[in-house]
């Protein structure tokens, strides 16, 4: 069986996917990546996961302009400078 | 070639990545698998010579750090077989191909190792060859062997230093111990020269081509000798080759022409223990087939 | 010499012998990611052997190197069960989980020694052979059925028997079969007195670099 590895390297962080080792069960699996990814002290925690229990997602159809929630979908130097004008006011920074 | 093939090439010469279920040109994958093997068998075969010595350190640290260097060389195979399984040929048959000769693996594997000073001399100089190709592998187009490679550079590190270290107590040492050092230096400056391979223009390699190797032959062989000519010669060590000297001007090593023809005859198997170490393996490998029948058969 | 001494030799002994040998598997274990573990359990060995050596080379105003290396044959104070060339798999993996075994009973009675000393670098042992023993288990586990398996544990169990003194082996001869899940054919514990045939060429091929240049620093 193929086990996934994902490593911390240090408290805090996110775990990673490291590589995978060949094991026949999770005691074999956990001596293998224990050695693999961590016999000089270098992975804070190791995930171990059967290839097979593993699942990717990885298609994300964007076809009809969903900017409305991303930021890049908002324009408002346009309106700020009307607004300003409006109010007889400056940008902040020039006052 | 297709235009989707035409369109893939243009993706990883513009420093596109690749990940393992992504489509890929037949080429591509061919070239990408024999590569990557025969790095896998070249860890693998490396550990022979090397692990002779584990037995006759001479000092408990020694032997720590010699059987540490070589457990870094099998875990690097085993990074290294676990990509080229992914991208579709089995580990066991890689050692199939490995052990009948039909794969291959590096010249510098093929010779003996016959004295302490070979153990310095292998760790300080043969590492360095290969961690000049092995870093520039860090760029290679297929991802997930450049992630593993960044593990392996990370290992490596370590196997240097325990070279120079074994080196330096040498050369600091008794005549005859700095005379360990001179003559592994002067039996291993032909097969290093020849490492790094044929120079090939990097425009005419296909491997260049398709982003999987960054880097010329020449151009590893140059920042070899640039690195680790200073180094040898500032322990009053010399070098081989009466033609080996810096053109200051242009920056360019020049060098005696290596003996491509040891080299082919090298690697195909023809060199002074290639069919000793391949038997060796062969050995253990048949005698241990229940093992891994007891172990890895049942797996899913 | 001091029987605090004489005791961290033979433990030293013991550890650097077995991780000599369990150190050849480096590079042909059955599979890669075996060898990668085999060899980390190997290098702890020697590792605990080089601390053994450390402790004792102060009470005998020598170094670790020079207690390792550079006695005659007939002063180290190994047992014969460590000295074995045992290059087939079945054999060399029940070494390991009757060393196991052993080596845990001893360290118990080590931790709990009136000596801070030697307690304090038994519990750091310790510490590390906790990942031995789950090795030894999971390879006993899966290879419970396995007959090469049980005729190696067979052939060896006297030899393991004989690595502890009486008290403690009687010890190891309830504990074992617990832990394997079946008990081995009886066998009378070896002399742990002398040395096995292999030893002489052991020895030689460990000490002949050091040998080479006497009183060189390498």
């Amino acid at each position: 069986m193929i086990y996934e590895v994902f490593r911390q390297e240090r408290k805090g962080q996110a775990f990673q996917h490291a590589g995978s080792v060949t094991a026949p069960n999770d005691a074999f699996a956990e001596a293998y990546a224990r050695e693999q990814y961590g016999r000089r002290q270098e992975s804070e925690a190791l995930w171990l996961v059967p290839r097979a229990a593993l699942r990717e997602v990885s298609d994300f159809p964007d076809e009809l302009q969903k900017s409305y929630h991303r930021v890049d979908g908002y324009s408002l130097k346009a309106k700020l400078k009307e607004a300003r004008e409006r109010a007889g006011t400056t940008a902040p920074a020039d006052r | 070639m297709t235009a989707r093939e035409a369109e893939f090439k243009e993706y990883v010469q513009g420093g596109g990545q690749v990940e393992t279920g992504d489509w890929m040109p037949d080429e591509y994958r061919a070239r990408l698998v024999k590569f990557i093997e025969m790095h896998g068998n070249s860890e693998l075969m490396g550990v022979l010579p090397e692990r002779e010595w584990i037995l006759r350190a001479p000092t408990l640290q020694r032997k720590l750090a010699l059987t540490a260097k070589v457990q870094d060389e099998v875990g690097h195979a085993q990074l290294i077989y676990r990509v080229v399984e992914d991208l579709g040929k089995p580990r066991e048959q890689c050692l199939d191909d490995l052990i009948s000769g039909t794969s291959k693996f590096h010249n510098v594997f093929h010779y003996p190792t016959k004295t302490w000073g070979d153990v310095g001399v292998i760790a300080w100089l043969v590492d360095a060859a290969a961690i000049i190709s092995q870093k520039a592998l860090l760029k290679c187009s297929y991802a997930p062997y450049a992630r593993i490679m960044k593990k392996i550079c990370w290992e490596e590190s370590f196997h240097i230093l325990h070279g120079r270290d074994v080196v330096l107590t040498l050369v600091n040492g008794t005549d005859e111990q700095r005379g360990l050092v001179q003559e592994a230096i002067d039996r291993w400056w032909g097969p290093l020269m020849q490492f790094h391979g044929n120079p090939i223009a990097a425009d005419s390699d296909p491997m260049v081509e398709w982003r999987i190797k960054s880097q010329a032959n020449e151009e590893a062989r140059q920042q070899f000798l640039d690195g680790y000519v200073p180094q040898i010669w500032e322990l009053g060590l010399s070098v081989p080759d009466p033609a080996l000297r810096k053109d200051e001007e242009t920056g360019v090593w020049h060098y005696s022409e290596p003996d491509w023809e040891e080299l082919k005859h090298v690697v195909t198997g023809h060199g002074p223990k290639s069919q000793e170490r391949l038997d060796f393996r062969r050995r253990f490998r048949d005698q241990e087939a229940w093992v891994r029948q007891a172990v890895l058969a049942d797996a899913a | 010499m001091s029987e605090r001494a004489q005791r961290l030799l033979q433990i030293a002994d013991d550890e650097l012998v077995l991780g000599w040998r369990d150190s050849e598997w480096t590079g042909i274990a059955p599979f890669l990611e075996e060898d990668v573990a085999f060899s980390s359990i190997a290098q702890n060995e020697i590792g605990h052997a080089r601390a053994l050596y450390e402790l004792a080379a102060r009470d005998l105003d020598t170094t670790a190197d020079e207690l390792a290396f550079d006695r005659a044959p007939e002063e180290y104070r190994c047992a014969p069960f460590v000295e074995f060339r045992l290059m087939d798999w079945a054999d060399t993996i029940a070494r390991r989980v009757l060393y196991e075994a052993a080596d845990a009973i001893r360290l118990e009675v080590l931790k709990t020694d009136p000596d801070p000393e030697l307690a304090g670098l038994a519990a750091k042992m310790d510490r590390e052979e906790v990942y031995h023993r789950l090795h030894a288990e999971m390879w006993a586990d899966r290879l419970r059925d396995e007959p090469r398996f049980r005729t190696a544990v067979n052939a060896l169990w006297g030899h393991a028997l004989g690595v502890l003194d009486a008290e403690l082996a009687a010890v190891l001869a309830e504990r074992v079969p617990e832990q394997i899940g079946w008990t081995p054919a009886a066998a009378a514990p070896a002399a742990r007195n002398g040395h096995s045939e292999g030893f002489r060429e052991l020895w030689d091929e460990m000490t002949m670099v050091r040998r080479s240049i006497p009183g060189a620093s390498w």
